[in-house]
């Protein structure tokens, strides 16, 4: 039998300021590369814009591109590489000419230019203003609506301090995935939204196996001598192969999309390679050790009541 | 065999063989998403209230005539905003007669009446204007229908789409930027007299009478593609329209090498209206106009009786036959705008394709070999349920006739790895129920039924989050809900349900069980 571990006994709790510190450290980092970069980069779905992705015969040179594009006001426009040397997706600003015209004019442009060769536009997706402000709410709806959905099944099944944790420790996951995003440059699209609001489902079933031990040891006998901090501890132990290997498998598959799944897809993997990682360190360093400072917090109040009334 | 045995195991049976009877043939049972098999998806705005302020003009004229003919003189009449008709009469003696020409005038509501002055307003009803509205959409979208169908595509989708939208989908569509335009033309034919006494400068300058307009016609030089604008001074009043046209049909224009022109014919009526008009306008200059641009404007040198007419302007055989095509299906009521577009070449369709299948084999490999490293013959058992699991995805998408995009692809690929998380919390929690001493029997029956409370949990809290995303618009998005919420759901069936059978034949038929391999 290969066991990942073995009867552990790691003091993941006692450890729990460091996590602190470092959770506050990585979701500082994260906010201050989303806030030195003036937010996410958004996709065109959300900003609204035409994007053209077209793949040459030979590898072309940018500037040659920017110089074919500038013959029809559009030389601002954003030219990157994606993935292959010869293909690259051309982003433009909302103009006031309609989407039909732009790309026709787009090709002509390219093909003025004899020295990229022969070319082939294989995509071309246009987001008007109107469409990118709906689908910018939507979004907005959406994560909250992922939220909410997880923050009303917890309070069926956790009590209140077991769901607040859990629901921030997801809130936790989402802006280290947010300030992933920002920190290496990966834009925010439908997709990412998408892998985000997975990981909002995803990151939060750990921490209901660990809970759900804790409150199955404490139902089963009430373990006398050990602090609430070490049936926690035990609990994140016992259930720790659990956690681990549930997580591993999805972050085999998340992995295999990022490294096989092709540039179309690398954002939204990106984010769910981030998201499981995120969302396995979250249920121990941020929900269970959230627990046991609020219960500890709250146990400390009423024994200083309890000394209190004693006194009168 | 026991009898619960007997019937799970043909439960099992059953979905395997109705999954395979969904799934045959594969290539027509999948329902490929544009962005897989290539094609074009528009989003329309129909702008709607456009229609409801042409309405309103001819309304005004219809009142102005109506007016007219009861011999009350009017000073001004004119649309104010799309619903309102502003009237001022000549002189407030002829008030009263004109209420009773108004009352004809049901859907508009009297307003503003100010005898002494003479003026009124008619402002349109709200049903009437949410009728004209709807009727925007039906008929553009009818319309539009019309020319897709006749530039033959097969399968598309044009739907309607909240209030003022039209959702177009045409797979394998290989020329994007001729079926937008054919699609996007309002196509608006109009005959208009030109206004031969207003000097064209001085109309440009802004020195026209109100019942005439500027519009321009374009030439394009065949050598340097400039492109050049012509000005015309015609009367704002259509004698004509595209409405009163039967047929339309492309030929070789024979006064200008390698041009096409399309050739119309007109209704019994636009015979009629079109025969009159050339009759009494001998000598003068008729414009024709298809959206606001003047295609030529022939001199009339004569009645023409027969009902025939050509539009020529330097047009290729694509373009002629283009036209055709829109003035056939007829003029869309109000004029569309490109909300949203997404166009896939048919290459990177393919590449796509390519691409989420190497995800989900690799995502398959990488989790086959570890639970099998792992867990040994259980590690077998939870593949094989895997592999059901992905049989029954596949079978429900093509049941449901669900569309499989990329993100689809990928939502697949992710399956894999949470699909298993089910086995995987079972089989610890058997090693955990054999650790504390159980025999293997007890063992496997405590692990599944207490692993069964998490399973559902972590079932729900992912599948909720999917169904969050199916309620999202975005086709690519909802793709992915899709795969992810009947993967998981399916995997309830699969990873607990069938490996729960196959641990029970392994296992269960024994008299005695030592060991289990997992």
């Amino acid at each position: 039998m290969i066991e990942l571990f073995k009867n552990p006994n790691y003091d993941f709790i006692g450890k729990r300021k460091w996590a602190y510190i470092i959770s506050i450290a990585i979701t500082l980092i994260g906010l201050g590369s989303l806030v030195a970069k003036g937010g996410l980069r958004y996709d065109i779905d959300f900003t609204g814009g035409t994007l053209i992705q077209v793949r040459f015969e030979q590898p072309p040179q940018v500037a040659k591109i920017r110089a074919s594009l500038g013959t029809i006001q559009l030389g601002e426009s954003i030219i990157q590489q994606f993935g292959d040397p010869r293909e690259y997706i051309i982003r433009l600003p909302l103009v006031a000419v309609g989407s039909e015209e732009i790309s026709r004019r787009v090709q002509g442009a390219l093909g003025a230019e004899a020295s990229l060769g022969k070319f082939e536009i294989r995509r071309v997706e246009f987001v008007g203003p109107q469409v990118g402000r709906e689908l910018q709410l939507q979004a907005v709806y959406l994560v909250l609506g992922g939220l909410i959905w997880i923050a009303i099944y917890l309070a069926f099944r956790f009590d209140l301090r077991g769901g607040v944790a859990a629901v921030i420790a997801v809130l936790h996951d989402v802006i280290v995935c947010l300030g992933a995003l920002s920190l290496f440059n990966r834009e925010f699209s439908l997709p990412v939204l998408a892998a985000l609001l997975t990981i909002i489902g995803y990151s939060v079933n750990d921490t209901i196996v660990a809970y759900d031990r804790l409150r199955e040891n404490r139902g089963r006998s009430m373990p006398k001598g050990r602090t609430f901090a070490q049936q926690m501890n035990d609990a994140v132990n016992q259930t720790l192969s659990r956690t681990i290997l549930t997580s591993l498998t999805t972050f085999f598959s998340a992995a295999v999309l990022l490294f096989l799944g092709g540039k179309t897809l690398e954002d939204f993997a990106f984010v769910l390679f981030v998201g499981v990682i995120t969302g396995t360190y979250s249920t121990t360093y941020v929900a269970a050790a959230l627990v046991v400072d609020w219960t500890s917090h709250v146990e400390g109040r009423l024994r200083r009541g309890k000394k209190a009334v004693a006194k009168a | 065999m026991p009898r619960h045995l007997r019937f799970r195991i043909g439960l099992v049976l059953a979905v395997i063989a109705v999954s395979v009877w969904y799934l045959y043939p594969l290539k027509s049972s999948i329902n490929l998403g544009l962005d897989l098999q290539g094609g074009i998806h528009l989003m329309l705005g129909v702008e709607a209230d456009r229609h409801v302020a042409s309405q309103t003009d001819r309304a005004a004229e219809d009142l102005k005539s109506a007016l007219e003919r009861k011999g009350i003189a009017v000073k001004r009449i004119a649309r104010e905003g799309n619903t309102a008709i502003k009237v001022e009469l000549a002189s407030p003696q002829s008030w009263n007669d004109s209420r009773t020409v108004v009352a004809e005038f049901s859907s508009f509501d009297r307003r503003d009446d100010d005898q002494a002055a003479g003026t009124f307003r008619l402002v349109m009803n709200d049903r009437r204007v949410s009728q004209l509205r709807d009727d925007a959409i039906r008929q553009g979208l009818e319309t539009i229908r019309n020319r897709i169908d006749q530039f033959g595509v097969s399968e598309p989708t044009i739907t309607r789409q909240g209030a003022d939208q039209i959702l177009i989908q045409l797979p394998g569509i290989q020329d994007a930027a001729r079926a937008k335009a054919l699609i996007g033309k309002t196509a608006l034919l109009e005959f208009k007299l030109l206004d031969e006494r207003t000097p064209i400068d001085q109309a440009l300058a802004g020195h026209l009478p109100e019942t005439s307009e500027v519009l321009f016609g374009r030439e394009v030089d065949k050598q340097t593609k400039a492109e050049r604008k012509i000005p015309y001074v015609v009367q704002r009043r259509a004698l004509l329209t595209g409405a009163e046209l039967t047929r339309a049909e492309v030929s070789a224009d024979p006064n200008s090498m390698g041009n096409w022109q399309v050739a119309i014919e007109f209704t019994s009526t636009g015979t009629r209206i079109f025969g009159e008009v050339t009759e009494q306008n001998v000598g003068r200059r008729l414009a024709i106009i298809l959206d606001g641009t003047v295609y030529s404007a022939p001199r009339i040198n004569e009645r023409i009786p027969g009902g025939r007419a050509v539009i020529t302007g330097q047009f290729t055989v694509d373009d002629a036959r283009d036209l055709a095509i829109v003035l056939r299906a007829g003029a869309l009521p109000a004029p569309v705008v490109i909300l949203e577009e997404r166009t896939v070449g048919p290459s990177l369709g393919s590449d796509s394709i390519r691409q989420g299948l190497i995800a989900i084999a690799g995502s398959a490999i990488v989790v086959f070999v570890f639970m099998l490293v792992y867990y040994r013959l259980s590690g077998l058992v939870a593949d094989i349920a895997l592999g059901l699991n992905l049989l029954i995805l596949f079978a429900c998408m093509a049941a449901i006739r669900a569309t499989l995009t990329l993100p689809g692809l990928a939502g697949i690929a992710l399956t894999i790895g949470m699909a298993v998380d089910t086995n995987i919390l079972i089989f610890e929690r058997i090693r955990e129920e054999m650790r504390v001493g159980k025999t293997p029997r007890a063992a496997i029956e405590a692990g599944f039924r207490r692993a069964l409370r998490t399973i559902v949990d972590t079932h729900l809290t992912v599948m909720g989050t999917a169904v969050i995303l199916l309620s999202f618009g975005t086709s690519s998005v909802k793709g992915f809900g899709v795969s992810l919420f009947i993967g998981l759901g399916a995997s309830l069936f699969t990873a607990y349900f069938f490996t729960r059978l196959l641990f029970d034949l392994l296992y269960m038929g024994r008299r005695k069980v030592d060991a289990i391999s997992i």
